[in-house]
């Protein structure tokens, strides 16, 4: 079953009297628990085309269906609602609210959805969540006081707090060594394994894509290349 | 509710996180509030203040005069009928239920004489002891007043005003001393307390009171039979008058002065006694209208006035006065309470400009709630409800100190500050829509960034 449909999707920027066009029809296909890789230089529609699978931007044309609903046509309300219970966010600067301890960042996208749930209950749902991520002892630090790391673990702790089917990561590795990207890009594949959360990982860094099941390239607005990661890799490495 | 205590939560939080900046910024609300409670509370305290002066100066106080008498077309002006009565007075006492106090009056004007000094006072009163009290004289500085006892006997007692004492005694007391009006001698009972110039600049202290019947009957010795006076008038006027002579009276003498042993033979009927005036004290400010209706038809019936008769007395009150006097500090305390309302307005300003500087900053913070699954409209509720916390909290803290100023001036300077509750209400009620006007703007403005434009915001 497919997680993820996208059918002859458009999009096309106007500024002023030029319009621009950035994805020239895509359309793709990714199923349930899948990982992974989009890559693509910057300027190839890579950012844009996960803007708009992440319900933050809306096609010019075409469909896109997520888990059997066509989300490329709804309200600006309706999408927040679709990212809200859909869709987890991993950033590659982290966006942690300063000055905010972990704890409370992770319960922070809770406030927006889950009313019928108490304070207690959404307080002991971002701690399950931030053992999961193995920061049981770092719950009441501030951003500030945590390593690039653990903020980044923190991130995905608020990512999954909603239990998405699909969690974005947008160069989740940029800001890190490799050592912790190792960590964290091990993190996401066991939660795919283990959970079957299907991600997507963008990235313009072979090293990382090569951690993904599947990779997609992006090329001038369309998919040059679908398969699988290693020979994916491979011809990566071949063009560079 | 669970909702509500949630957003206030996250209002709280987001505010936590710059405490020096929330702090500085309801400054502006907090020194609104405080001056708009403090004028409400000052401003009711003066008016308060006001009204007490003027009951000081016997604002409940109706006087009533005798009607006008006139002789050939010619009218001597009000008080110069002779209709009011001590029976009178005794009758409005007894019958109309808004009266508190009464006491006839009977004025002289004499020479006072002490030793080798003497003066003549402004006023010397001849009355009863409620006249003490409707006056708001009742707590003497020194001595007793006279009493009821005195006022049969026609004693030769008096109270005298603080002026008096200054012109008469120099420093020392004056209890007991006897004092010569119109050369007869009275003692001094007691001091009256110092009140000062009343509205119309008359200095109030410059008063000796008497019991009416000693003044009538021992100072201005007139018979008990009171002459026409009208008559009298007009016969005087050609001895007096020197002018006579170079402007002879326009006015006729249609009948001829009567000779002494004329007079003599034809003696005017003694009917009674009568007073100057009768000051009046009402029950209270709202009933002076009750009691010039009930006097007024007193006096009509025990005058034996009929139907469309005009009156032959007039009643005056100081409803007037007081209403202007009040009214001032009415407008004063409106005037205060617009320009404690314009600093409200500009606080309110000052929240707007930090709530803009502040949408600015956490332009990432505002992108990443709409990623996580906010809507504009929690991102819009989001920071009104940290405008308006801020705005509501430096309201209390502003009644708080608003509280705290009148309390200081209570203090100081023993004006009757009163807590008006309508103040505190108003007060918070200004806060939060002054919360809610000027967090609109910065929370509109954060409601409609673009998610993705907002992410990448450095």
């Amino acid at each position: 079953m497919s997680l993820i449909e996208l059918k002859n999707l458009y999009k096309t920027y106007h500024l002023g009297e030029v319009d621009v066009p950035v994805l020239k029809g895509i359309s793709l296909n990714i199923g349930c628990g899948e990982m992974v890789a989009l890559m693509g230089v910057s300027g190839s529609g890579k950012s844009t085309l996960m803007n708009i699978l992440g319900c933050l931007d809306r096609p010019t044309s075409g469909e896109y269906w997520l888990e059997g609903e066509e989300v490329g046509r709804l309200s600006s309300n309706f999408r927040a609602t679709v990212r809200n219970q859909k869709i987890g966010f991993v950033f590659q600067n982290f966006n942690l609210l300063p000055r905010t301890t972990a704890l409370e960042n992770v319960m922070m996208p809770l406030t927006y959805t889950a009313q019928h749930m108490t304070e207690r209950q959404t307080r002991r749902r971002a701690t399950e969540m931030l053992e999961r991520v193995g920061l049981a002892e770092r719950m009441h630090h501030h951003p500030s006081q945590l390593s690039g790391g653990q903020q980044q673990r923190v991130a995905i702790a608020r990512a999954l707090i909603n239990q998405p089917p699909l969690l974005f990561a947008d160069e989740p590795t940029g800001n890190l060594d490799s050592r912790t990207s190792e960590e964290i890009l091990h993190m996401f594949q066991k939660l795919n394994e283990e959970q079957k959360i299907t991600i997507i990982l963008v990235t313009h860094d072979p090293e990382v894509a090569h951690h993904a099941k599947r990779m997609i390239r992006i090329r001038d607005g369309l998919i040059v290349d679908d398969g699988a990661a290693e020979s994916a890799t491979a011809e990566g490495q071949g063009v560079a | 509710m669970m909702k509500l205590l949630r957003i206030l939560l996250i209002a709280l939080r987001a505010l936590k996180r710059n405490p020096m900046r929330a702090g500085l910024t309801t400054l502006g609300i907090v020194i609104g509030v405080a001056a708009v409670i403090a004028m409400m509370e000052i401003g009711t305290g003066v008016s308060q203040e006001i009204q007490r002066t003027i009951t000081d100066m016997g604002a409940n106080a109706l006087m009533i005069l005798p009607g006008t008498a006139a002789t050939g077309g010619v009218s001597f002006g009000a008080g110069s009928s002779v209709t009011l009565t001590p029976q009178d007075c005794d009758a409005i006492l007894r019958e109309c239920p808004a009266v508190r106090w009464a006491a006839p009056v009977v004025r002289a004007r004499a020479q006072l004489v002490y030793g080798n000094k003497n003066y003549v006072p402004w006023q010397i009163n001849g009355t009863t002891p409620d006249y003490l009290q409707a006056q708001n004289w009742a707590d003497l500085a020194e001595g007793e007043p006279f009493t009821d006892k005195d006022v049969r006997n026609a004693s030769k007692v008096c109270l005298i005003g603080q002026t008096i004492v200054r012109e008469l005694f120099e420093g020392e007391s004056p209890i007991g001393k006897e004092l010569r009006i119109h050369n007869v001698a009275f003692k001094v009972v007691g001091v009256l307390p110092r009140k000062g110039a009343n509205m119309m600049g008359f200095d109030q202290d410059d008063l000796v009171l008497a019991p009416w019947t000693t003044i009538k009957y021992r100072v201005t010795g007139s018979p008990l039979a009171s002459a026409n006076q009208s008559s009298a008038a007009s016969g005087t006027s050609n001895t007096v008058n020197t002018l006579n002579q170079l402007y002879p009276l326009s006015q006729l003498q249609l009948y001829p002065v009567q000779s002494a042993v004329q007079q003599a033979d034809t003696p005017l009927p003694v009917r009674f006694t009568n007073v100057d005036q009768v000051v009046v004290s009402a029950q209270s400010a709202d009933q002076i209208q009750a009691a010039i209706r009930q006097v007024s038809d007193l006096l009509r019936e025990r005058h034996h006035l009929r139907g469309d008769t005009s009156d032959d007395f007039s009643v005056r009150d100081m409803t007037q006065m007081v209403a202007v006097l009040s009214s001032t500090a009415t407008l004063m305390t409106k005037l205060l309470l617009f320009v404690a309302l314009i600093s409200l307005i500009v606080g309110g300003v000052g929240i707007m400009n930090i709530m803009l500087v502040s949408v600015t900053e956490r332009t990432r913070e505002i992108g990443l709630r709409m990623a996580v699954g906010a809507r504009a409209r929690d991102i819009l509720r989001q920071f009104l409800v940290e405008a308006v916390v801020l705005c509501l909290s430096g309201g209390i803290m502003g009644i708080a100190i608003g509280r705290g100023c009148s309390m200081l001036i209570r203090q100081f300077l023993h004006w009757p500050v009163e807590a008006s509750w309508l103040a505190i209400m108003a007060a918070v009620a200004v806060s939060a829509s002054v919360g809610i006007v000027f967090g609109f703007y910065p929370a509109w403005k954060a409601a409609r960034l673009d998610p993705i434009e907002a992410l990448r915001y450095e």
